[in-house]
C-alpha cells in the first residue's frame, strides 16, 4: 500500500492530439424494441486508460460496455478496437474480457479450472497453463483456495477469483461490469486500489462501469457520465468536479448548490442576479451572454458558514440553521434562506471541539469567494 | 411441559410418512416376498400357506419349513427370465437415451423462451397427463398399424409405397416409451436449466469458447443433475413397463412385466411371479440408491 502512490503517473494521452484512440464508439445507438439504451454515442477511449461509465441503472452504461464485449450488436455506429471495426466479431473473438457483475464463475469448477479454462480454450500447452494459473492466484492472493469452489469462498474470495479469471488471458482490454458492487465497504475501498495497482502493473485498458461516483472518482483517468443513452461530459475527475459541464452532471457528482439566475454582465468579472433578487460577482462567466438564464453552481465545501458576515465575502447570503449533519470529519450544515431555498455547506472539523458552536435555529451568513462556482447554461 | 409435548408433536410428524411407507410400502413387499417363498397348489390363494397362524404354532413350524428360495433359483434355471430381465434393461435404457435426446432440446428450449411464454409451454407438457394413459397408447395402435395414420401420411406423400411395420416390433415400444415418458424427461431437466445463470454462458464465450463448445462444457455439466434425475425417472418405471409392450409390443417383445403378467393370470403361478417381481425390485434398487446419493450430493453442493 506503501508504494501506491508512486506507481501512479501523469497520464493524458486525451490532451494530445497526435495519440492515437485505442477504443472508439462511433455515432453507436442500441434500440431494445422501441427503448433506446444507446444514443447516437461517440467515444475514445486511449490505451492503458482507466476509464469509468458512471450513470444511474438505465443510463445505457452497461449496454455499451456489452456492446464493447460482443454481447450485443449496435443498431447503428461503429465500434473499432486498436484500428479494428469490432462488428460481427463475435464475443470469442475479441481480445477483451469481461468480468461479470455476478463474477459468473462456473460452479461446477474449482478455483484453479476457472482462471484455466479460457487458457486452455485457447489451447495453450499445460504447463504454460499450471504457470500462469499460479501467477494469476498469486496476483489476486487466492494461492491457498486453488482447490476450493466457487460456493466455498466469500464474496471478497470470489469477485478475486472473476478478476483473476479474466485477466488470465492477458486482454488487450479489461471490461469490468460492476466490479465491485457486491462487496462491503471496506472492502470496496481496499479493492478500488488494488484494482488501480494492478491496472498499472499489466499496463491495460479498462474499462469499468460503476453507478457509484466516489468509486469512478477514485479509479478512473477519465469518467465519462451517462445519462438516458447519451454522454454528457467525458473528463477526468478533478474536471467533473470543479468544472461541470451540465446541471445534471454537477448533481450526480457530489452535492452541489445550484441558484437559478441571469447574467446582468457577461464574460470576466461577471454578474449574475439571482430569483431572490441578490447579486452574485463570478470570476467568469464562460459562454453566457448578459440576459441569459444560467446557474451559478457552488459546492457546499466552498461555502464558508459564520454568525457575522465576514467583511471580505465577495457573495454572501442569510438564513437560520435548519439541520446538522455530523459526520465525523466534517460538519455539513443545511441553511433555510429568508424565501424558503436550503443551502448546503460544509466544514472540515479541523479543530476538535469549538467553543460556541454553531447549532440548530441559528441565524447565520454563508458565503463564497467568485471562483468558488461554476457558472451553467443548460 | 410444553418441550415434552413439542417433542411427541415432532416425532408423531415423523411417524406419519414413516407410517405410511411401512403401511403402503413394506408391509405389501414382504407379503409379495411370502408367497414368493412359497409353491404354486390349487387352492384359494393358489399358493401353500406361509406364515399363517390357522394351523396353530405347529402348523406355523411346518409351513416354515416348506418355505424355499426355489422359485428363485427357477428364474435363473429357465432362459425366459434372465432373457426377459436383459431385454428389459436394454429397452429401458435405449429409450431412456431416446427420451433424453428428445427431452433435451425441449427442455433447453422452454428454458431459453420468454418468461412470458414459460407457463403455457409447461402446461402443453404436462397436458397429455390429462388424458388416461391407457387411452394414449391406445391412440398408437392407430398410428401405428398398417393402415394406420403414419403409414397413410407417409403412402400420401409418396415415401413409401409398401406400409412400414412398426406396430408390434420393438420400434413401437420405443416409440410408446419415448412419448409416454417424455414429461418424466422434460420437467426435471427444465428445472435445472431454468435456474441456471445465463451470465455463465456469457462467460465461457468471452473466454474463447464458441456457443457449441459453450454448451457441453457449461451448460451440459451444469444440468446433470437433472439429467439424471430425468434418466432415473424414465428408465426406472420403464424397467417394469407392461401395459406399452403388451399393446404395442406384440408377442417378439420380451420385457419382464409381461413375463410378470403372464405368469400370474396366465399360470396363475402366484409364488414365481412374486419372485419375478422381488427380483425386479432388487435391480432397481441400485440406480435408486445411486439416484438418491446423486440428489444427496447435488443439495450439498447448492447450500
Amino acid at each position: 500500500m506503501a508504494s501506491l502512490g508512486s506507481t501512479r503517473r501523469t497520464f493524458a494521452p486525451w490532451a494530445d492530439p497526435t495519440a492515437k484512440p485505442y477504443i472508439r464508439f462511433e455515432n453507436v445507438t442500441k434500440r431494445f424494441g422501441d427503448f433506446t439504451a444507446v444514443d447516437d454515442l461517440s467515444l475514445t477511449i486511449y490505451e492503458r486508460e482507466f476509464f469509468a461509465l458512471l450513470g444511474a441503472s438505465g443510463c445505457g452504461k452497461t449496454t455499451l460496455l456489452r456492446m464493447l464485449g460482443g454481447f450485443e450488436q449496435p443498431t447503428s455506429g461503429r465500434i473499432f478496437l486498436d484500428g479494428q471495426d469490432m462488428k460481427g466479431i463475435p464475443p470469442y473473438r475479441r481480445p477483451v474480457n469481461m468480468m461479470f457483475q455476478s463474477y459468473a464463475l462456473f460452479p461446477h469448477m474449482t478455483v484453479e479450472t476457472n482462471v484455466a479454462f479460457g487458457l486452455k480454450q485457447d489451447g495453450m500447452p499445460k504447463p504454460q497453463i499450471a504457470e500462469r494459473v499460479a501467477r494469476m492466484l498469486k496476483l489476486v492472493k487466492l494461492e491457498p483456495f486453488a482447490k476450493r469452489k466457487p460456493h466455498q469462498l466469500s464474496g471478497g474470495q470470489r469477485q478475486r477469483v472473476a478478476l483473476a479469471r479474466s485477466l488470465a488471458k492477458r486482454p488487450k482490454v479489461l471490461l469490468l461490469d460492476e466490479p465491485l458492487g457486491a462487496l462491503d465497504k471496506k472492502l470496496r475501498e481496499e479493492t478500488q486500489f488494488e484494482l488501480m495497482d494492478l491496472q498499472c502493473e499489466l499496463g491495460l485498458t479498462f474499462v469499468v462501469v460503476t453507478h457509484d461516483q466516489e468509486e469512478a472518482m477514485t479509479m478512473a483517468d477519465r469518467i465519462a457520465i451517462m445519462d438516458k443513452g447519451k454522454v454528457l461530459q467525458v473528463a477526468t475527475p478533478a474536471e467533473v468536479y470543479e468544472a461541470p459541464s451540465c446541471r445534471f452532471v454537477a448533481d450526480f457528482v457530489g452535492s452541489i448548490n445550484t441558484f437559478e439566475g441571469s447574467v446582468t454582465k457577461a464574460g470576466s468579472a461577471a454578474r449574475i442576479r439571482d430569483r431572490s433578487g441578490a447579486e452574485f460577482s463570478v470570476a467568469d462567466a464562460g459562454a453566457a451572454v448578459a440576459g441569459d438564464t444560467v446557474w451559478l453552481a457552488v459546492r457546499p465545501e466552498k461555502l464558508r458558514i459564520s454568525r457575522e458576515r465576514p467583511a471580505d465575502a465577495e457573495n454572501a447570503l442569510d438564513g437560520e440553521i435548519w439541520d446538522i449533519a455530523y459526520l465525523g470529519d466534517m460538519t455539513v450544515y443545511n441553511v433555510k434562506l429568508d424565501d424558503g431555498r436550503v443551502v448546503k455547506a460544509s466544514t472540515i472539523n479541523s479543530i476538535r471541539r469549538l467553543e460556541d458552536a454553531l447549532t440548530w435555529h441559528d441565524r447565520a451568513w454563508v458565503s463564497f469567494s467568485a471562483d468558488a462556482g461554476v457558472v451553467l447554461t443548460r | 411441559m410444553a418441550r415434552l409435548f413439542s417433542m411427541i408433536g415432532s416425532r408423531l410428524v415423523i411417524a406419519v410418512p414413516y407410517l405410511w411407507l411401512l403401511v403402503f410400502f413394506l408391509v405389501p413387499f414382504f407379503i409379495v416376498f411370502k408367497i414368493s417363498l412359497s409353491q404354486t397348489a390349487i387352492a384359494m390363494p393358489p399358493y401353500l400357506p406361509v406364515f399363517g397362524l390357522e394351523e396353530g404354532v405347529s402348523g406355523f413350524v411346518r409351513n416354515l419349513r416348506d418355505l424355499s428360495f426355489e422359485n428363485y433359483l427357477w428364474l435363473f434355471e429357465d432362459a425366459l427370465y434372465v432373457n426377459a430381465y436383459l431385454s428389459s434393461l436394454v429397452i429401458a435404457a435405449v429409450s431412456t437415451l431416446l427420451t433424453l435426446l428428445v427431452g433435451y432440446p425441449i427442455a433447453y428450449g422452454m428454458a431459453r423462451a420468454p418468461a412470458a411464454l414459460r407457463p403455457l409451454l409447461l402446461m402443453l407438457v404436462i397436458l397429455p397427463f390429462w388424458t388416461s394413459f391407457l387411452i394414449r397408447v391406445y391412440a398408437w395402435i392407430g398410428i401405428l398399424k398398417p393402415e394406420g395414420l403414419l403409414n397413410q401420411f407417409l403412402a400420401f406423400l409418396g415415401i413409401i409405397d409398401q406400409p412400414l411395420v412398426i406396430l408390434n416390433t420393438t420400434s413401437a415400444v420405443y416409440i410408446g416409451i419415448v412419448y409416454s415418458y417424455l414429461p418424466f424427461m422434460v420437467l426435471p431437466l427444465y428445472a435445472a436449466l431454468e435456474k441456471m445463470d445465463y451470465s455463465l454462458i456469457e462467460a465461457a464465450q468471452d473466454l474463447g469458447c464458441p456457443p457449441l463448445t459453450a454448451f457441453w462444457k457449461i451448460t451440459f455439466p451444469l444440468s446433470l443433475p437433472g439429467v439424471v434425475a430425468g434418466c432415473m425417472l424414465v428408465f426406472i418405471p420403464a424397467v417394469g413397463e407392461f401395459v406399452i409392450p403388451d399393446l404395442l409390443g406384440g408377442s417378439r417383445t420380451l420385457m419382464i412385466g409381461k413375463t410378470l403378467w403372464d405368469e400370474f393370470f396366465f399360470n396363475r403361478d402366484w409364488p414365481v411371479s412374486s419372485a419375478v417381481a422381488v427380483v425386479l425390485l432388487l435391480i432397481l434398487v441400485v440406480p435408486i440408491a445411486y439416484f438418491q446419493r446423486a440428489q444427496a450430493r447435488a443439495r450439498e453442493e447448492e447450500s
